[in-house]
């Protein structure tokens, strides 16, 4: 049974033929009997006490089944916030302790956002819902709001929590070094604010949930648009609803992106679920995608003061970076990690640097709750330094390029310690750099850059050389930083009588092809053809406890808990093997899909007979257990740091301030690679997501009501397919020593890198005008046709 | 206030008693059960509902399921034939030209009509086409290959 290595081959998804001929199962797709549909009355205010709420009238609507409040689901408790940031935990870096602020399901003292969820109407079809939600009156008590990240803390700014004086909802700070010290002995002292703008993920599938109970049985099965069903369930039942984890099922089936924002355990899924128990009948909601824009949570929002000091021949003695970064109205799941934990960590980025000082003060505001949004924190901090290191490169008249070859960390593996606590597990940054610029043929660029500005056209090359940290862990080590979570990922693998085997994940496929990629692992190291595997996701009926899909963790450690499996599966087979083959355990190998006695492959047991003596144990070792199958929970003894060096070339346009993109150049390393093909889709859809938030993508405040005015996708320019470019990409690979297999994570490096090179690119075409920072992106054509203006009017 | 409507749906005769302000989207997903059509949006910006109406292609979601009475409706659901992949399926497949997949149905109905209007579709011209169909995960950097890559199989024929 000799099969092809399946390990590294780009081989076509599994998955594809079910979403292309139209068997995909997306939760709104759900139909059950009896099925109601519920409606949310939410907030149209930004902040606003709530006096009265009045169902009445909706309540006699045609094919309304109930209304409920907040008042309505006594017994139930506040959505929970899973990472604390607090003193006396020893959390380090904590300044000032982060402010639990309570976060009920249907709010019913004050509104603190538009969309803030009051009350939920239940009916025999979706349009009475819809109806009778309209009959909803809310007695409203209309405040003052404040949604500016940097106006909340401001003397005078409406106040949101009462626990949270000034809006503080905690202050942090990191750094390692001698920061004084450095910004002492600087030859030059760079200074900039960088605002990175908020975004909304906009996975093309909305959230959606479909709850049922069953009344004879006791159980509640959840159907949820989820990257961690698991997380969800624990989340629901230990802290919300306070009902029997062993009674309840989720179910994520098929989601179509999600990008971070299906993590989190959102007010919606915990009120089906609690409604469903009382009327006694399923209840499905799907939000539209005005809902989506006033509740799915949303990322980044930072707006930061930062310093670079250098010396005059371009090393980087020191950054003291200060960020405000804005939560919203609520904590959500994970919100204070994100600007903390996964963005200071990582603003040593590949430099060998001097000194790092980062301070963030979190503040509450009357919006939608932020929290990790593709790359979470690391897009931020990635964004930061690479701006800062371009604008010294520019204050010391040098060639960004040259700044980044001189300070970039030697080529290691193993560990190297940063100034932000973390230790990176293997790297070659220069490697990455090379080839970037090798692909680019960066002097032939800077000769044709020179001849353009000559004829009056603007062309510019940002590049940015990124870090990325994924497969956060290990477990003891986010408890010590504040996660309520563990980090690991569960990997079953069960092994059919007849040879077949089912994997069971704890990772959850939502676009990454797992069905894919985790069959090509199992079957690679088992030698049977692919389809003997078959991948098991989603559900926590079927799949051992598991933590799900976000910060690119799903190959690294879903991948190598499957690798742990495989290896208990073998050292069984190998005991089974050789008391057939009436030989010892230690000298059965497995190869070319047999276990046979070392170096004599016609004494040998093939896999097929392995199986399935396992489960008729007629001739069979003593006291071994019958059966073949194994779980295991892998939990990393370190953070995997992904790499690489991006480059955009960009031309704008000197009177319209119109941006193209001419080229779009990306060297990443991922580490060891299951399936360049998925890995190189993950990357596109990566760099989109950043050259995005770079050029058009921002939600928008009116700073007077607080209403959501970038609310649809008529609003908010999410990226189409004539704005963007094709990609050149390619790859090194220096494996991570973290993980047996060798891979670090794919889902955000574009993401991460992409955004700097983009502005980066711009800025350096806007150089002749004398310009070296725009201070707020995104760089559209009124802010950049501004900018321009003002520089030309400066000069 | 209800009214009959009645359309064929991949060849199949599906007649109703709706709304008049019923979305055709939800004629096809919920009375016709044809859950491919997807709903992305409610701004007519996404295109994930996009289907095919007599000969065009339309999204389902501007348009009254009541306006659609008589018309010839081709859904995703329709695109193979005796258990056979349209070539733009086939394309999506080969160049990896989805991930999540639920853009995916309204950018094979999208690109059927490309294709037919532009048989050898360039770079600009598919990226102008379907500029009416949102994708968050791809980038959309396959998607134009799938589409070459179909119109390559289409024009081979």
């Amino acid at each position: 049974m000799a099969t092809a290595k399946l390990m590294g081959a780009s081989i076509k998804r599994r998955e594809d033929p079910r979403f292309i001929t139209g068997k995909g199962n997306y939760t709104d797709d759900l139909k059950l009997p009896g099925m109601t549909y519920a409606a949310f009355v939410r907030s149209p205010h930004s902040h606003a006490g709530i006096r009265k709420i009045d169902t009445s009238k909706a309540l006699k609507h045609p094919g309304v089944v109930a209304v409920f409040t907040g008042k309505d689901m006594t017994g139930v408790n506040s959505l929970p916030c899973g990472w604390d940031l607090n003193k006396g935990k020893n959390i380090p870096g904590v300044v000032q302790d982060l402010v639990m602020v309570p976060h009920m399901p249907l709010t019913s003292d004050v509104a603190r956002h538009v969309g803030d969820p009051v009350a939920v109407v239940i009916a025999d079809s979706q349009d009475a819902a819809l109806d009778a939600a309209e009959l909803v009156t809310v007695d409203w008590d209309v405040k003052p709001s404040v949604t500016a990240t940097g106006a909340a803390g401001q003397s005078g700014a409406a106040l949101i929590h009462a626990g949270a004086p000034g809006n503080v909802a905690f202050k942090w700070e990191l750094g390692g070094g001698d920061i004084d010290a450095a910004f002492k002995s600087a030859d030059v002292v760079v200074k900039k604010r960088i605002v990175n703008q908020r975004l909304v993920a906009n996975a093309m599938e909305p959230r959606a949930c479909v709850a049922r109970f069953e009344e004879s049985t006791g159980d509640l099965t959840l159907w949820v648009t989820s990257q961690n069903p698991h997380v969800h369930r624990l989340l629901m039942c230990a802290f919300v609803l306070g009902i029997p984890e062993h009674k309840v099922r989720v179910i994520a089936p098929d989601v179509g992106g999600a990008f971070g924002s299906k993590i989190f355990l959102y007010n919606e899924e915990v009120v089906c679920s609690w409604a469903s128990r009382q009327i006694k009948r399923p209840i499905r909601w799907t939000s539209t995608r005005r809902e989506a824009y006033m509740t799915d949570a949303q990322g980044r929002d930072h707006v930061t003061d930062a310093a670079m000091a250098m010396s005059k021949d371009g090393k980087i003695l020191g950054l003291h970076v200060k960020t405000t970064a804005n939560l919203g109205a609520y904590l959500s799941t994970f919100a204070p990690a994100v600007p903390t934990f996964l963005y200071g960590t990582l603003l040593n980025g590949v430099y060998v640097m001097g000194a790092i000082k980062c301070e963030v003060t979190g503040v509450f505001t009357n919006t939608t709750a932020v929290d990790a949004y593709r790359g979470a924190g690391r897009p931020e901090a990635c964004y930061v330094l690479e701006r800062m290191i371009d604008a010294a490169a520019s204050a010391l008249k040098m060639d960004p390029a040259d700044v980044r070859r001189k300070n970039f960390i030697p080529k290691f593996s193993g560990a190297y310690q940063t100034h932000v606590a973390v230790a990176y597990d293997s790297g070659d940054y220069a490697g990455a750099f090379d080839k970037l610029l090798q692909m680019f043929d960066y002097k032939k660029f800077r000769a044709e850059q020179a001849e353009a500005r000559k004829k009056g056209r603007y062309l510019g090359v940002g590049f940015s050389t990124y870090i990325e940290a994924c497969s956060i862990a290990p477990s003891k080590l986010v408890g010590a930083l504040g996660a309520g979570a563990g980090l690991y990922e569960s990997g079953k693998i069960r092994v059919h009588p007849t040879g077949g085997v089912t994997v069971f994940t704890g990772s959850h496929s939502h676009g990454q092809g797992h069905e894919t990629t985790f069959a090509q692992l199992v079957a690679d190291e088992l030698q049977m053809p692919m389809d003997q595997v078959e991948v098991v996701h989603g559900d926590t009926g079927a799949i051992p406890f598991g933590m799900g899909t976000y910060g690119s963790r799903s190959a690294s450690v879903g991948g190598t808990a499957l690798h742990m499996s495989v290896n208990k599966i073998k050292e069984k087979g190998k005991k089974i093997a050789a008391h057939l083959l009436e030989a010892s355990a230690s000298d059965i190998e497995y190869v070319g899909g047999q276990f046979q006695v070392r170096g004599a492959p016609g004494k040998a047991v093939p896999w097929g007979a392995v199986a399935l003596t396992a489960y008729v144990p007629h001739n069979y070792p003593e006291g071994l257990e019958p059966g073949l199958e194994e779980t295991s929970f892998y939990d990393p003894s370190n953070f995997c740091f992904p790499f690489g060096a991006h480059a955009c070339v960009v031309e704008v346009d000197g009177d319209t301030g119109h941006v193209k993109i001419l080229r779009y150049i990306a060297v990443d390393d991922v580490g060891n690679v299951i399936n360049p093909m998925i890995v190189d889709g993950m990357v596109h859809g990566g760099i989109a997501q950043g050259v995005a938030q770079a050029l058009w993508e921002g939600a928008v405040y009116d700073e007077e009501s607080g209403q959501l005015v970038s609310g649809s996708l008529m609003d908010y320019a999410l990226p189409r397919s004539d704005m963007l470019p094709m990609y050149e990409t390619a790859r090194t690979e220096t494996p991570t020593p973290v993980n047996p297999l060798g891979v670090k994570g794919a889902g955000e490096t574009g993401t991460i890198a992409s955004t700097p090179a983009v502005v980066n690119a711009v800025v350096d075409a806007l150089s002749g005008f004398g310009i070296d920072h725009i201070e707020t992106m995104p760089l559209t054509p009124e802010r950049v046709w501004k900018t321009v203006q003002a520089a030309k009017s400066k000069k | 206030m209800s009214q009959s409507a009645t359309t064929s749906i991949n060849g199949v005769k599906h007649t109703h008693e709706v709304e008049p302000r019923l979305l055709l989207v939800h004629f096809i997903r919920e009375l016709a059960g044809l859950t491919r059509t997807h709903v992305g949006c409610d701004t007519s910006q996404c295109g994930t509902c996009t289907i095919n109406l007599n000969g065009l292609a339309v999204k389902s979601c501007t348009m009254l399921a009541v306006q659609a009475d008589g018309a010839q409706i081709g859904t995703i659901e329709g695109m193979a034939k005796d258990g056979k992949l349209h070539p733009i399926q086939e394309g999506f497949w080969e160049k990896h030209g989805l991930q999540c997949g639920f853009c995916t149905p309204g950018m094979i109905m999208s690109a059927a009509q490309l294709i037919q209007r532009y048989p050898k579709p360039t770079e600009e011209q598919i990226r102008h086409q379907l500029e009416g169909n949102l994708c968050r995960c791809t980038g959309y950097h396959n998607i134009v290959k799938a589409i070459q890559h179909a119109a390559e199989t289409m024009a081979g024929k």
